[in-house]
């Protein structure tokens, strides 16, 4: 092993020549580069950090250490979820002081530089990033979407070495932001499914779930899927893998841009492992996703990650003129730019007399917003049925988005009798 | 005693908790009490305050760091982490910590072998330095 070479401009950094934030933060990057043998460090043109979603007093005391030091943002920076709806901050139904808290961390951010987008798909967001372009990306779902749909290259990034890249521009030159590991390792051969079922966005996430279970840290290929996933079908398989494993990029042979062939995915190289994707494997997958059968629920939750424009507009048709069951609640979360597209185009009001809550600059699964009754909550999401047992202590019932919207309407768990064929 | 590579430094003995399956610090680890909240997985409910942690590696979320970086400003960290595969994300929030509060949580990465013959209820010391580490377990 060569070792790490430093450039210059790092050096001075790390000496505190430049000021005591890109010292700190060059200090946390450098302990990074050895955990992850990188030989030298590289530039990045944008950052997306999700350290402004607070987890205890350590994210202030870091932000504080940073922020009191002068720290400003070097390169284009987009914020991850908060705690807080900044727009509603009453859907707040935590600790106060935790609110407080919380709300201070996503400022502190802002003042620092950073965009206050509050969003988990900051891949929605104008101005993404190309494809071959370095970018410190933290959000495990952005991380995944931002490397296999966008081509863009971006390690796995936490909390806190994402505000210290982008505070210097700078990052190990290690992991996913290197050819030899982008190539794929993992074959997932989807069998014959039901063509209902191929047709569905339900596919996305089990596929999701099931990749990221099975792949753990290696990278996913996945050949056979038959019909053309939308961006918003590859969101859901991203966020589903970075939740039940480490994935960090998937291919999609002829689909996704570093996979235009099997062997171009795999980079010439047999496959480590070969998994056949049967509709007994999805549907294992998809109960796993549920730790209830229902049919009874308190709550539908929808638009994790954030929804997009067009996830909305499905969800205003789905809905259509039907109401929220009484007593049921309906949340779709989003960001502010598509919150105000959608408003724009009569899409909220609609869905606002109908009965659904939009919840903005945060997450129903990572902050108190659901009534605290709630126990059993339907989602569309394999990353909100990954989590939210833990976090919130609530039973999921996961299903399709229309399966969702129209258990919303009866106030019960409604099942697409066709969806899954024989599967059941 | 088996030789492995340190992703944090430090020092830490304790009692070896194995997980079976990977484990995301966020949304799978309570950070008030140290213990595992993650519904589906085998080792729900058990403490890891204290304990030389064994897991084959993280998982998810880019959360896991500020998590057990809260664990260890909180005092219920693991007395050290072992891994099969390296994380950088779980190395970020000891090395976090040990910035701010000054503490040492080692994180170390060993070879699958010495790996697969540490048993919870052994007690583990873990010494990593720059780049090596050593792992001395007890059954």
């Amino acid at each position: 092993m060569a070792g790490l070479v430093l450039d210059p401009i790092d050096e001075r950094r790390l000496a505190g020549e430049e000021g005591e934030a890109p010292r700190l933060a060059m200090r946390v990057l450098v302990a990074m580069a050895r955990a992850t043998d990188a030989e030298r460090f590289i530039d990045v043109e944008a950052a997306h950090v999700d350290a402004c979603l607070y987890h205890g007093q350590v994210s202030l005391d870091f932000t504080e250490r940073l922020a009191s030091a002068g720290a400003r943002v070097a390169v284009p920076t987009t914020l991850n979820v908060g705690v807080v709806d900044l727009l509603h901050p009453d859907r707040f139904r935590g600790d106060p002081a935790i609110g407080a808290a919380g709300r201070r961390l996503m400022e502190r951010y802002v003042g620092m530089g950073c965009r206050p987008t509050f969003t988990c798909a900051p891949y929605q967001l104008p101005d993404r990033p190309r494809r071959g372009q370095h970018v410190a990306w933290a959000e495990s779902n952005a991380i995944v979407f931002a490397n296999s749909v966008l081509g863009a290259r971006t390690a796995r990034y936490g909390d806190f070495i994402d505000i210290c890249a982008a505070i210097t521009g700078r990052v190990p030159d290690a992991g996913l932001h290197r050819d030899e590991y982008r190539r794929g390792q993992v074959l997932f051969r989807l069998g014959p499914l039901p063509d209902r079922l191929e047709s569905s966005d339900v596919l996305y996430p089990v596929l999701g779930h099931l990749i990221g279970s099975e792949a753990g840290s290696l990278v996913p290929v996945i050949e056979g899927l038959s019909a053309e996933p939308t961006e918003d079908h590859l969101k859901a398989l991203g966020a589903g893998a970075a939740s039940s494993g480490s994935v960090g990029l998937f291919h999609a042979v002829g689909m996704t841009p570093e996979a235009p062939t099997l062997q171009a995915a795999f980079g010439g190289a047999p496959p480590l492992r070969t998994v056949e994707v049967t509709l007994d494997r999805l549907v294992a997958a998809r109960d796993e996703l549920s730790t209830a059968a229902g049919p009874g629920i308190d709550a539908v939750s929808v638009g994790t990650p954030h929804a997009s424009i067009a996830e909305l507009e499905q969800l205003a048709a789905l809905v259509d003129s039907a109401s929220v069951h009484a007593g049921m609640a309906l949340f779709v979360s989003t960001d502010r730019a598509t919150l105000a597209e959608a408003e724009a185009r009569g899409w909220v009001e609609a869905l606002e007399r109908a009965g659904a809550t939009f919840v903005v600059d945060t997450c129903t699964y990572v902050t108190p917003i659901l009534d605290a009754r709630a126990r059993v909550v339907m989602t569309n999401s394999a990353k909100w049925a990954y989590y939210a047992p833990g976090n919130l202590g609530v039973a999921v019932v996961f299903g399709s988005l229309e399966e969702c919207v129209r258990s919303a309407t009866l106030g019960r768990v409604w099942r697409d009798p066709d969806l899954w064929g024989d599967g059941g | 005693m088996a030789d492995g590579r340190a992703l944090a430094p430090g020092d830490g003995f304790g009692e070896a908790l194995v997980l079976s399956e990977p484990l995301s610090f966020w949304g799978g680890v309570d950070p008030s009490t140290g213990r595992i909240i993650d519904a589906r997985h085998p080792q729900l409910g058990a403490s890891v305050v204290g304990r030389v942690l064994v897991l084959p590696s993280g998982r998810g979320s880019s959360s896991s760091s500020s998590v057990l970086a809260e664990c260890v400003r909180a005092g219920v960290a693991p007395a050290a982490l072992v891994l099969r595969e390296p994380d950088p994300i779980l190395a970020l929030g000891a090395i976090v910590a040990a910035e701010l509060y000054g503490t040492a949580l080692p994180v170390v990465v060993l070879p699958d072998e010495a790996y697969a013959a540490i048993r919870t209820g052994d007690r583990v010391r873990v010494h990593a330095g720059d780049r090596a580490a050593c792992v001395e377990a007890d059954g």
